[in-house]
């Protein structure tokens, strides 16, 4: 398998492809690809044409969650197949979505209160701490215990431990009591961001600044401004030098 | 050496009175413990089925954690926890093929084989500290109050995990003349609550409470004792709904026993978070001049 091969792409020039081909299975079937190839162009390589499965080919969107084995070895092996390299003789599927029931909620009615949660996801209860949830994350994201952490109302815990989790659905085809935890965890993070976490004072003082007008008289004039006037006034304002002290500010303060 | 602390959910939650007053104790009583850093649901309830291995895991877990932070010994505050993690430890140290099975299953863990030892916190006043040794750190003697103590169903079933194995059982009463209370026995002491019959059968589950209750006024409580959240809500928050029910009995404060234990040691009333009981409780202790 270490000859070179070459292959006719859409009748334009042949590419010569230099990589060593390996094994792998999709979904049962055996393709011979580049071993350097991610999971998502091994199956593009393959033939696969994406429709839904693939989305930001970033490792962010969570729309390729995919989990394989390797031969001689029980353990069921993840992976986002955007970032996923292949391994050879892998028997791989997608699944790039799985059935998550998401409670609906008006976050401005209800409050803080764990109650909140537990009435809108009542089988979070049905957790039995098998964790097959945590061993089955591509983010490394520990479910269960933040499962735990909502369990006993400790919200800031159960934010921080949650806040990889990139909403693939990997963990809910793998809990026996049946929850969705990426959408109970969602719900926790939106209530702590908005009820629990205190207000940012600064924003507030710069929201108010922009109603009471303190910006107005600035703006006005800068769209008075002609465009080589306003070009020259681009150019000319003060930038913060590199290496600039922690002290230092600007001249002009006006609006500050 | 550091013991092990284990709160249990509902500490957090709903039972706040239950973990504030029983942590603030501990450390009045100069006891060197930790809240587990990670834990998680103990269960709740032990499962029947000799079989049901999966429900072993959570509490095993726990128990894992334990081990994992160097500790021998953990002490939970609450009935059900206690119940739980006292008897999943015990199949892990008497059942080899079960122990090889869970910890087979929960290969992302180090093995566990019951090296920790489960308190719950009345045994460790009991074992580790001594009635004695208790009564000379009480700076508030709770004179002439009358406690009925409530056993219920999880701090001494089955036997083999019972928290006191002499009969008939004392370690509550003892607890109780150590903070300058008086004990007040009553024959329902070891009655079960209702329990979770509250949610499916509400109408026997209210009837069982009443006897209870019935059972302790009787005998001249002023208040009843109890280590459960579950037992608190049934004979405690669900009072008015038994009085409602039953005209004959008689609404009596009940506490958790780590709240007197904390009024005892003099400790700051808010540690014992009395707004989370019935208001006729912190009325009670008012009245008679301990809070």
């Amino acid at each position: 398998m270490n000859e070179s091969t070459t292959t006719a792409v859409e009748g334009k020039e042949n590419l010569e492809i230099s990589a060593k081909l390996v094994p792998i299975y999709i979904m049962g079937k055996k393709y011979e690809v580049p071993e350097s190839l991610t999971i998502m162009k091994a199956m593009e390589y393959s033939g696969y044409k994406y429709i839904r499965g693939c989305g930001c080919r970033g490792g962010i969107c969570g729309a390729c969650g995919t989990v394989y084995r390797l031969p001689g070895d029980y353990h069921i092996r993840v992976g986002l197949a955007c970032q996923t390299v292949v391994v050879p003789n892998m028997y791989l599927t997608q699944i790039p979505f799985f059935p998550a029931n998401r409670s609906v909620y008006n976050l401005e009615a209800i409050s803080s209160d764990p109650e909140e949660v537990f009435k809108k996801y009542p089988e979070l209860f049905r957790c039995v701490g098998c964790n097959a949830c945590t061993k089955v994350c591509p983010m490394d994201v520990p479910v269960m215990d933040y499962i735990a952490a909502i369990k006993r109302g400790d919200f800031e815990s159960a934010a921080e431990l949650s806040f990889d989790c990139i909403q693939c659905g990997l963990c809910t085809s793998r809990c026996m009591g049946e929850m969705a935890q990426y959408h109970i965890a969602q719900m926790v993070r939106r209530i702590r961001g908005s009820k629990l976490v205190p207000r940012a004072q600064h924003l507030a003082i710069m929201v108010d600044n922009i109603k009471t007008g303190k910006f107005k008289a600035g703006l006005e004039e800068l769209k008075s401004l002609d465009t080589a006037k306003l070009m020259e006034t681009y150019s000319a304002r003060e930038i913060e030098p590199p290496m600039a002290p922690e002290d230092w500010r600007p001249k002009e303060n006006a609006y500050l | 050496m550091t013991i092990s602390y284990y709160p249990g959910c509902t500490l957090k939650t709903k039972a706040k009175n239950l973990d504030d007053s029983g942590t603030a104790s501990l450390t009045a009583l100069g006891v060197d413990f930790k809240e587990l850093s990670r834990w998680n649901c103990c269960g709740a309830v032990f499962s029947l089925a000799d079989d049901d291995l999966l429900h072993l895991v959570a509490p095993v877990r726990d128990l894992v954690r334990v081990k994992e932070e160097g500790n021998t010994k953990v002490i939970t505050a609450c009935s059900m926890c206690y119940n739980t993690l006292a008897r999943a430890n015990m199949v892990m140290r008497d059942d080899e093929e079960k122990r090889y099975t869970i910890n087979s299953f929960m290969e992302e863990e180090i093995d566990y084989n019951g090296e920790v030892d489960v308190f719950h916190y009345l045994t460790y006043l009991r074992d580790e500290i001594g009635w004695e040794s208790l009564r000379k750190k009480v700076k508030k003697p709770l004179n002439n109050l009358k406690l009925a103590p409530y056993y219920g169903c999880t701090l001494v079933r089955p036997a083999e995990i019972s928290i006191d194995q002499s009969l008939p059982k004392t370690i509550m009463q003892d607890f109780i003349s150590a903070l300058g209370a008086q004990p007040s026995f009553f024959p329902s002491s070891e009655e079960c609550c209702s329990s979770y019959q509250i949610i499916s059968n509400p109408n026997a589950a209210l009837a069982s409470s009443a006897r209870i209750l019935k059972s302790a006024v009787k005998r001249g409580a002023d208040a009843i004792i109890t280590s459960c959240p579950l037992c608190e809500y049934t004979l405690g928050k669900k009072q008015a709904a038994i009085v409602e029910k039953d005209p004959e009995v008689k609404k009596i404060p009940t506490f958790y026993f780590t709240q007197l234990l904390a009024v005892a040691l003099g400790l700051e009333e808010d540690v014992c978070h009395f707004e989370l009981n019935v208001p006729e409780s912190r009325e009670l202790l008012a009245k008679m001049n301990f809070v």
